[in-house]
């Protein structure tokens, strides 16, 4: 890709391209990454401006509601609207807050939600750094995520910020144990921690073999840990229905109830930056990622997008359908469900990758 | 100098302020942060020892989830920052003892190369060379059993440290999601036959009202 584009770059400029090569070439590293960034960040941020639209339509259609439709046409702007009330609101710092503190839970917040699309391939090739423990950075930076809200809350001085802030870390923590234990099986058959090797691992296999490239895909024969990496990453991302870290009925918005302004925006877009996340990871590790499901349609980034969009809409369906879960049910499901779910599949798995049945070879 | 010794000194110099800043912070919530950002520093440091493993665990560990049940704890305690600085004066023979024996060690390992220790040569690995592979590798054939013996004894003491703290109280008001499920529509209201009731006559009511 960087050669196409250099030599891109030659045929349009010209005869000017040698001089400018000369005096770029230097920096010609740092100036490829930061396209690449950009690249990744733009799409990124307008998806996230767009999910919340499409949010907001979805849950209309269901609930036999219109959705947001006056601002432009069929409610099109609505995202740039909100976008920009928020940009121009004031941020408000409470009294009795720890403003170094405050300001810092928004950063917080969404560096890590950003920081997370470096490993993400979404395509052969097409990533910003193609590390060998892919998997390892993925765990290790969300993990990073929570202390926005933790953050946010204490600094906040208030009740209840605190509280939300409290569910958040033991939520949290409760649901990337199950989270993680559910990737060892996928890392136990595709034999690497590297994102591209996971995707072009689940191309092989009697399915494949068929043209039903589906088949061979890791949802099928990881079909429980597939469940609890979606349920666990829905709730990882405290959305509805494990949104108890805001529960607007019980503690308002948790630790978002004194933010205003940009300093609000911020945890809005680092839900659904991670909301969409989620979706990536999910179907890079369970669905194939740019795997086409049928032998004679071509691979691409279209499968990718198709699949984000399909658990994306999963995401928004299960908020418009189930009510909230009780913290103590929460904390259940978590520990005492997913956890000995996912430890007992590793063994099973394991198992059966040493048995001649073994499908992995 | 190389960009890599740039990075060096820029992480070590964070870890270093932060360290301090952890036993010099007034409030035990900054302190707790600005020990995660030494972590962080120092995972960046071992990054660039090529210990990718090593350095992604520390975040994953330390930070994701050691660090978070710190801060739970701590942002839930009132200290009265003088009262625990009452003991300063008493303690720092004590104290200063331990740092100075830490850093003795830490020195006499670092200059190994002055006293002639030439072992630990840095090796430089391809690019292709995955660190996890070769350390799960050691950890699962080498050193299987001292790793399985390591791995027991751990779950020894979680199990432990639940039974420590597990007492059955009698107040205690928790719900059991089973018993919850099975309720039949009859456990929780009875219908019952009874006459219609009948209206009193207007005179009684208005008696009433008067």
């Amino acid at each position: 890709m960087e050669a196409t584009v250099l030599n891109l770059l030659a045929s349009v400029l010209g005869s000017l391209w040698a001089p400018l090569w000369n005096l770029i070439k230097p920096v010609w590293p740092l100036i490829w990454t930061l396209a690449k960034i950009v690249l990744i960040m733009a799409p990124l941020l307008l998806s996230v401006a767009y999910l919340t639209f499409w949010e907001r339509k979805v849950i209309g259609w269901m609930q036999v509601r219109i959705g947001p439709n006056r601002v432009g046409p069929w409610g099109l702007l609505q995202p740039i609207a909100d976008g920009l009330k928020l940009f121009l609101k004031e941020v408000l710092f409470p009294t009795a807050a720890d403003k170094k503190l405050f300001v810092l839970g928004p950063v917080m917040a969404i560096a890590p939600a950003l920081a997370l699309w470096a490993v993400i391939p979404f395509s052969p090739g097409w990533v910003l750094a193609n590390i060998d423990a892919g998997v390892l950075y993925l765990l290790a930076v969300s993990s990073v995520g929570v202390y926005g809200i933790i953050v946010a809350g204490w600094a906040s001085n208030s009740k209840y910020p605190f509280f939300g802030a409290m569910r958040a870390s033991a939520q949290m923590i409760s649901y990337e144990v199950s989270m993680g234990l559910a990737l060892i099986t996928v890392l136990m058959v595709s034999n690497s921690l590297n994102l591209t090797d996971i995707v072009m691992a689940q191309d092989k296999g009697r399915g494949a073999g068929m043209g039903l490239g589906f088949l061979s895909w890791n949802w099928l024969p990881l079909l429980p840990m597939f469940a609890v990496y979606l349920i666990s990453g829905v709730a990882e991302t405290n959305r509805a229905p494990f949104d108890v870290v805001e529960g607007e009925s019980e503690i308002v918005a948790g630790h978002m109830v004194e933010y205003s302004g940009m300093a609000f925006a911020m945890f809005f877009l680092a839900e659904y930056a991670n909301m969409i996340l989620i979706s990536a990871m999910t179907s890079i590790f369970f669905l194939g990622g740019w795997l086409s499901p049928i032998g004679f349609i071509l691979d691409g980034f279209h499968w990718m997008a198709a699949k984000m969009t399909a658990i994306l809409f999963f995401f928004l369906w299960i908020r418009a359908t189930f009510p909230r879960y009780r913290y103590d049910q929460l904390m259940r499901l978590g520990w005492k469900v997913f956890v000995p779910l996912t430890l007992v599949w590793i063994l099973v798995v394991g198992v059966w990758m040493m048995s001649p049945l073994t499908i992995w070879k | 100098m190389e960009f890599k010794t740039v990075l060096f000194y820029l992480f070590s110099t964070i870890t270093v302020l932060a360290a301090l800043r952890v036993i010099t912070a007034r409030n035990p919530v900054h302190a707790a942060l600005f020990l995660v950002l030494a972590f962080f520093n120092v995972a960046g440091l071992w990054m660039l020892l090529q210990a990718e493993f090593l350095s992604l665990v520390l975040v994953m560990v330390y930070v994701g989830a050691v660090m978070v049940l710190f801060l739970f704890v701590v942002m839930m305690l009132d200290i009265n920052i003088e009262q625990v600085r009452a003991g300063f004066w008493k303690n720092l023979p004590i104290g200063g003892l331990v740092g100075a024996l830490l850093i003795a060690e830490m020195a006499a390992v670092l200059s190994g190369r002055y006293f002639g220790l030439a072992s630990l040569p840095p090796q430089n690995m391809p690019a292709n060379y995955s660190n996890t592979k070769e350390l799960a590798r050691v950890l699962y054939t080498d050193y299987a059993y001292p790793f399985e013996i390591a791995s027991v004894i751990l779950l020894v003491a979680i199990i432990v440290a639940v039974m420590l703290t597990l007492r059955r109280r009698k107040d205690n008001k928790a719900m059991h999601s089973s018993d919850q499920i099975a309720v039949k529509s009859k456990d929780r209201m009875r219908l019952v036959k009874m006459a219609p009731e009948v209206e009193l006559p207007a005179a009684a009511n208005k008696g009433e009202q008067a």
